[in-house]
């Protein structure tokens, strides 16, 4: 299990304090769950809408609840758990920034992943190629997308920014899911998913 | 000859009333052919029959020719004679009762593989399998019990027991009372959900099994299930609530209200020693069921199976007579109901849902009746349900999550209202199944 988990899904693992409470927001099959509850012991809840994933997260024994991440995070209670996880799930919501209020209203510390839209390829399909960007982490036609809201790391640091939203720890992973020093020096340009890690800063 | 429009789903009940509807049918357009000497071909072109035609094969019936494999096939049931009083939660206390029950598969040496099935309002112990060879249809939850199925019975042992105050076996008001040596109608003392657990404790005990693998039950079962986790924690590691609410709502109460007001106020309901006088409210009984049987199905679901279809494509009639197929099949709910179900039951098992509230004891707070669960959940509602809403189970969920407790839940779409619990739905079926088989996993068996 702790073999395959993706790498971009390694780093968030690597994050999370053994024995805390997680809340895994679209939290698909239930791959970080289950690696977080059999190596760091911890207490976590994913939720998740699709019915075949539930069905995965399920057959895993992770405990998944149904629901649609549009209707919010009314029912879970403000603090209820230690970090908030949104894994590449930020872009295909209706209202980011409210979900993203509420993950911190939540958790104590949210953790949000996405694909940066500012990477060289996807600039270069769409300013030389002149067409929407087509990548690994984007694989969608433009109308036949799920990915509604798409930023690119300077848009996404502009909006914590205005909300008050503090970034503690950021890492950059390139096209082949590497975090390299190039990647730290042009973030916005090499990096293709971006992963950060803040809390509510008042 | 006739249309044969497969229905994809139905429960047993509608399937025999539309085999019937279509027998009748079938002699109506075998006379018409007779006296008007006109094919029938032309006869169903002008008035399409109804859209609830099976696909009838003639001379066939409704029971398999042969058990399937994945069917838990014949069984029996058992009865366990408790002779010790059993106080109730009322205050008064019975003396003494039967428990039915049944079971399926086979329970391990280390009787570690035992799951509980709770049964709904007017289910009974026969939840799988046939008792006879010449059944029309299995227990009421076959299409989730048996080899193969997602309850699997090559896995786990599976028990069944009916409540008391029920009518299908085990102690209930239709009952000889001891004391006065006829049925014990109106006298039979108030029984409530967590009375039923307690006798359900009890065959526990006398199964030799201290915890099970799971109990599991759908509306009213669901609400056992909550209770038996609150009240004995320790006896059941998984609790799976399916289509359940955390207490009934003014609504619900209401209808409850109404279906007994319906069998209370028949001519033959006699203050309940209508067994005396050799009779029942049949009148009474059929509308309670009629008004029940709404609210099990939802807008939907009732629009897709009836619309304003007639009956037999008739005109209007200008009548009170049935004009149309949902009157019909209302009534043939109704009085197929009264058949095998005893009037005082009803009155009785509404009582106890309306009763069933484990969070009033906590000032409301159903975490604070939940803190001490052990039991992980599964809680599975249906989108079309408004008799216990996807809201409902959420409520649960919530309280759940906030206690601090393991819990999924599953939103399963479905446009077949409340029943949906009963119908073999895919996604249903499959999120059963991966639990039960994550669960199989953990507990080696």
């Amino acid at each position: 299990m702790s073999q395959t988990l993706r790498h971009d899904l390694r780093i968030i693992a690597d994050w999370i304090r053994p024995g805390s409470r997680v809340l895994d927001l679209g939290c698909g099959e239930g791959e970080l769950l289950s690696h977080l509850q059999q190596q760091k012991q911890v207490k976590g809840y994913g939720i998740e809408l699709d019915d075949e994933r539930v069905a995965a997260a399920l057959r895993r024994g992770v405990p998944v609840l149904q629901q649609d991440l549009d209707s919010g995070l009314r029912q879970f209670a403000s603090g209820s758990v230690d970090t908030v996880v949104l894994s590449l799930t930020l872009q295909a919501v209706h209202y980011p920034l409210d979900l993203l209020l509420e993950m911190l209203r939540v958790g104590r510390e949210g953790i949000v992943t996405f694909p940066n839209m500012g990477h060289w390829r996807a600039r270069w399909q769409l300013g030389v190629g002149g067409h929407m960007p087509m990548t690994d982490v984007l694989p969608h036609t433009w109308y036949d997308t799920p990915n509604i809201h798409l930023c690119t790391l300077r848009d996404f640091d502009a909006l914590c920014h205005k909300n008050r939203i503090e970034v503690r720890e950021r890492v950059v992973l390139d096209d082949r899911r590497r975090n390299t020093a190039s990647n730290r020096i042009l973030p916005n340009l090499l990096g293709e998913v971006a992963l950060y890690r803040c809390a509510k800063a008042d | 000859m006739l249309k044969e429009v497969p229905i994809l789903w139905c429960d047993a009940a509608s399937k025999e009333w539309a085999v019937e509807e279509l027998a009748m049918q079938r002699r109506i357009l075998w006379l018409a052919e007779f006296f008007l000497r006109t094919p029938i071909e032309s006869l169903s072109a002008v008035r399409p029959l109804s859209r609830l035609s099976l696909s009838y094969k003639p001379g066939g019936t409704l029971m398999p020719e042969r058990i399937p494999d994945d069917c838990v096939g014949l069984v029996e049931y058992q009865d366990l004679h408790i002779t010790e009083d059993l106080l109730l939660e009322c205050g008064r206390s019975l003396p003494g009762y039967t428990l039915r029950y049944e079971c399926y598969g086979t329970l391990n040496s280390a009787r570690s593989n035992a799951i509980l099935i709770c049964h709904a309002l007017s289910g009974d112990h026969h939840a799988a399998g046939y008792h006879s060879p010449t059944d029309k249809k299995p227990g009421w939850w076959d299409s989730m019990i048996g080899p193969g199925k997602p309850i699997d019975t090559r896995h786990f042992f599976v028990v069944c027991s009916n409540f008391i105050g029920s009518c299908k076996g085990s102690t209930g008001p239709a009952s000889i009372n001891p004391a006065s040596n006829e049925p014990w109608g109106m006298d039979f003392p108030m029984v409530t959900v967590s009375d039923w657990v307690r006798t359900q404790v009890t065959l526990s005990d006398h199964l030799g099994i201290d915890c099970w693998a799971a109990i599991v039950g759908g509306s009213l079962g669901g609400m056992q299930v909550l209770q038996w986790a609150i009240d004995y924690p320790e006896r059941l590691r998984h609790a799976l609530v399916i289509a359940a609410a955390p207490n009934l709502s003014a609504q619900n109460i209401g209808f409850n209200e109404v279906c007994r007001q319906a069998i209370m106020t028949d001519p033959d309901f006699h203050g309940g020693h209508y067994y005396r006088y050799e009779s029942k409210p049949r009148h009474g009984l059929a509308l309670a069921r009629m008004i029940g049987h709404i609210t099990y199905l939802s807008d939907d679901a009732m629009g897709q199976k009836f619309g304003r279809e007639t009956r037999l494509g008739k005109t209007l009639s200008y009548g009170f007579d049935i004009d149309f197929e949902v009157e019909s099949y209302l009534r043939y709910q109704g009085s197929r109901f009264v058949e095998h179900f005893d009037a005082n039951s009803y009155l009785y098992i509404t009582k106890a849902l309306d009763y069933f509230d484990p969070a009033a004891a906590y000032g409301g707070n159903l975490a604070a009746a939940l803190a001490k669960v052990q039991a992980k959940f599964f809680v599975a509602s249906f989108s079309s349900d408004w008799r216990f809403s996807p809201e409902r189970s959420r409520e649960i969920v919530q309280a759940l999550y906030t206690a601090g407790a393991h819990v999924s839940y599953a939103e399963i779409e479905s446009h077949h209202g409340h029943d949906s619990f009963l119908l073999p739905i895919p996604q249903y079926l499959r999120v059963m199944r991966s639990y039960l088989e994550r669960m199989a996993e953990e507990l080696g068996v």
